[in-house]
């Protein structure tokens, strides 16, 4: 790490030069040093799409950097498929664990926890500390397993604004998401106008295709066929469908990747021999990488939550409501769109960027985007690429001097 | 909050000829500094194209909407978006596909102001003469590193409208002088370094191909 970051409180309006690390390729920025979770319990059930209602119910949660006083500078990130509520630095509990996007997310970081109050929430069925499918059920005493509700991305969004008022956050400057986690700050921008300033948008979608249900499908029936998955209620049998999730991890982890960082990383190389075995053990590397992946993702997450996820994501879209017209789902938004897409991802490639970015002009919208040529696929959003990081580093420089600007007004 | 420096001398005429208050697209906006005078001075909507990414920094640093694409690739990334005014400054010369451009900038813009250099300046034509390409602070590239794929003269531009039936409703001649760009009134074809047109589309939605 060559750069001297330079620390920049919460008062200090001097404008950076957004590109101060464009040569060096090594994340900017400083640690943020050990974090701890939190959790806010709700009592009052929420309303969900389907109809149904959940609760009570309590959300993870963890923040880093001060709120100002006057209660501006507050982002909300919002996760994807597989990860939580610890965005950035180390648990404290847990020194190894360090937040997932804790290379964009930190002091001097393009997400500036020197300036900015950023919250990390772990959605509701999840597994990693919010209620799920895996908490007990207080009206059985039993995990809730196959009785935990679908919970959709809106339903996700209207829990996390409730968080939002239990933290006093009448409006983020912020809500920022990659993946299925960018669906979310849509969904904020469309469901909550008034109390977001900026959505920021990352390798996403407004809706998932075809191709990307029938990806989410396969996975989903290797989970609910796995002998063990025991119609979801495998917790009291003591058992876990790891076979089934692991597959499922196998198929979505191929779609992070692209076929040209599959071929750099693993080209057609052989585990150990030089000579094919002739039998179906794992003898390519690439077959025991998969392998791997989907044995670790089986130690740690849950399955039914996986089955959430994957479900939530499918029935994302806010365009049913407006006969497929995404400009019109979109015109109630009235925040400013900062949008990033990533030329080798396959899974939400550019394309479905650009008809987001299309119909917010069309709609007179505020709107940045940028696509980034790096050679990652998918999981290019959770790498520190140069010219990426500067994207959303000018982009929040921009959000704090508006902030500074409003706060010399009198 | 007005700290905007004061436009280059094209990019100052171009501004004038756009009214308030409209939706404008910059198509190759370079670092944003129109648009951002023309959101600031003059209250426009203002919408930028940019393929390059430092100058796309530059455009998120002035806060400005400015979206990465090439336009060579067609204006598919714009959807069905309109525009009261198109801007291309300076950027015709260097795009492939410009008959195309020129037609579908007709299509989704209410009108088009588009300035491109005058490869007929007397300057040039003497430099032909010597045997060689031209070569100055105008066209500061040899024949070999050029970005600009296309020398037309003002003569040249004009029939290309004619033929896209893009109706001309002003022009301007300009030529350097020490304190900016002047109107060149007479032997414009020779005085002139940049024309400037404004232009609309006769043909409403009419598909113009045989």
């Amino acid at each position: 790490m060559s750069e001297t970051a330079t620390c920049q409180t919460a008062t200090d309006c001097v404008k950076l030069e957004p590109m101060t690390d464009l040569q060096n390729n090594t994340p900017s920025g400083r640690d943020l040093g050990p974090v701890d979770e939190q959790v806010a319990a709700f009592d009052a059930p929420l309303p969900l799409v389907s109809g149904q209602s959940f609760g009570p119910y309590h959300l993870a949660f963890e923040t880093y950097g001060s709120l100002n006083a006057t209660r501006s500078n507050a982002v909300l990130i919002c996760h994807a498929l597989n990860a939580s509520h610890h965005v950035a630095g180390t648990r404290r509990d847990q020194p190894e664990n360090r937040g997932w996007w804790d290379n964009m997310v930190g002091p001097g970081k393009p997400v500036d926890t020197d300036r900015f109050f950023v919250v990390g929430v772990n959605n509701l069925g999840s597994c990693f500390g919010s209620t799920g499918p895996s908490s007990m059920d207080p009206a059985s005493g039993r995990p809730y397993g196959s009785q935990f509700p679908v919970i959709t991305v809106e339903d996700w969004v209207n829990a996390q604004a409730r968080l939002a008022d239990r933290l006093g956050i009448e409006r983020f400057a912020a809500v920022m998401g990659g993946s299925l986690g960018g669906m979310q700050a849509l969904q904020w921008s469309i469901a909550y106008p008034s109390r977001v300033g900026h959505a920021v948008i990352i390798a996403s979608t407004a809706r998932l295709t075809a191709q990307n249900i029938a990806f989410n499908e396969v996975a989903r029936r290797a989970i609910l066929n796995d002998p063990e998955f025991h119609g979801g209620n495998y917790y009291s049998h003591g058992v876990v469908p790891r076979l089934g999730l692991s597959i499922a991890r196998m198929v979505g982890h191929i779609t992070y990747l692209s076929d040209d960082s599959m071929a750099q990383k693993f080209g057609r190389n052989l585990q150990s021999a030089d000579r094919y075995q002739y039998g179906f053990e794992a003898e390519f590397q690439i077959e025991s990488y998969l392998r791997h992946q989907g044995e670790k993702f089986s130690n740690y997450f849950d399955a039914n939550t996986y089955l959430l996820i994957t479900r939530a994501l499918d029935y994302y879209d806010p365009t049913r409501r407006t006969d497929g017209s995404l400009t019109q789902a979109l015109a109630p938004a009235s925040c400013h769109f900062c949008l990033v897409s990533f030329t080798t991802d396959w899974r939400f490639s550019p394309e479905r960027s650009r008809e987001i970015v299309a119909a917010l002009m069309e709609g007179g919208h505020a709107v940045t985007y940028s696509e980034i040529d790096a050679p990652h696929g998918h999981d290019a959003f959770l790498m520190a690429d140069p010219q990426y990081h500067a994207v959303v580093r000018a982009y929040f420089d921009r959000i704090h001097q508006t902030l500074c600007e409003q706060h010399d007004q009198p | 909050m007005s700290r905007l420096p004061p436009l280059r001398p094209d990019l100052a005429h171009i501004a004038d000829w756009v009214e308030p208050h409209t939706r404008v697209l910059d198509l190759g906006c370079g670092d944003g500094s129109l648009l951002a005078w023309l959101q600031a001075e003059k209250h426009c909507k203002v919408y930028g194209v940019e393929i390059d990414s430092e100058k796309l920094l530059s455009c998120i640093s002035k806060g400005l909407s400015v979206v990465q694409g090439d336009i060579d690739h067609g204006l598919a990334l714009l959807g069905r978006a309109r525009f009261d005014v198109i801007i291309l400054s300076q950027v015709l010369q260097a795009t492939h596909r410009t008959e195309q451009l020129l037609q579908d900038i007709g299509r989704i813009g209410r009108k088009a102001i588009v300035s491109s250099p005058n490869f007929g300046h007397w300057s040039h034509v003497l430099s032909l003469l010597q045997g060689r390409m031209p070569v100055n602070a105008r066209l500061p590239y040899q024949w070999f590193n050029t970005p600009n794929l296309h020398f037309a003269t003002t003569r040249d531009f004009e029939t290309l409208l004619d033929r896209l039936q893009l109706r001309v409703t002003r022009r301007e001649y300009l030529q350097e002088q020490a304190h900016g760009m002047v109107p060149v009134r007479a032997f414009t074809a020779l005085r002139a370094t940049l024309a400037i047109y404004e232009f609309h589309a006769t043909h409403s939605q009419k598909d113009s191909s045989p």
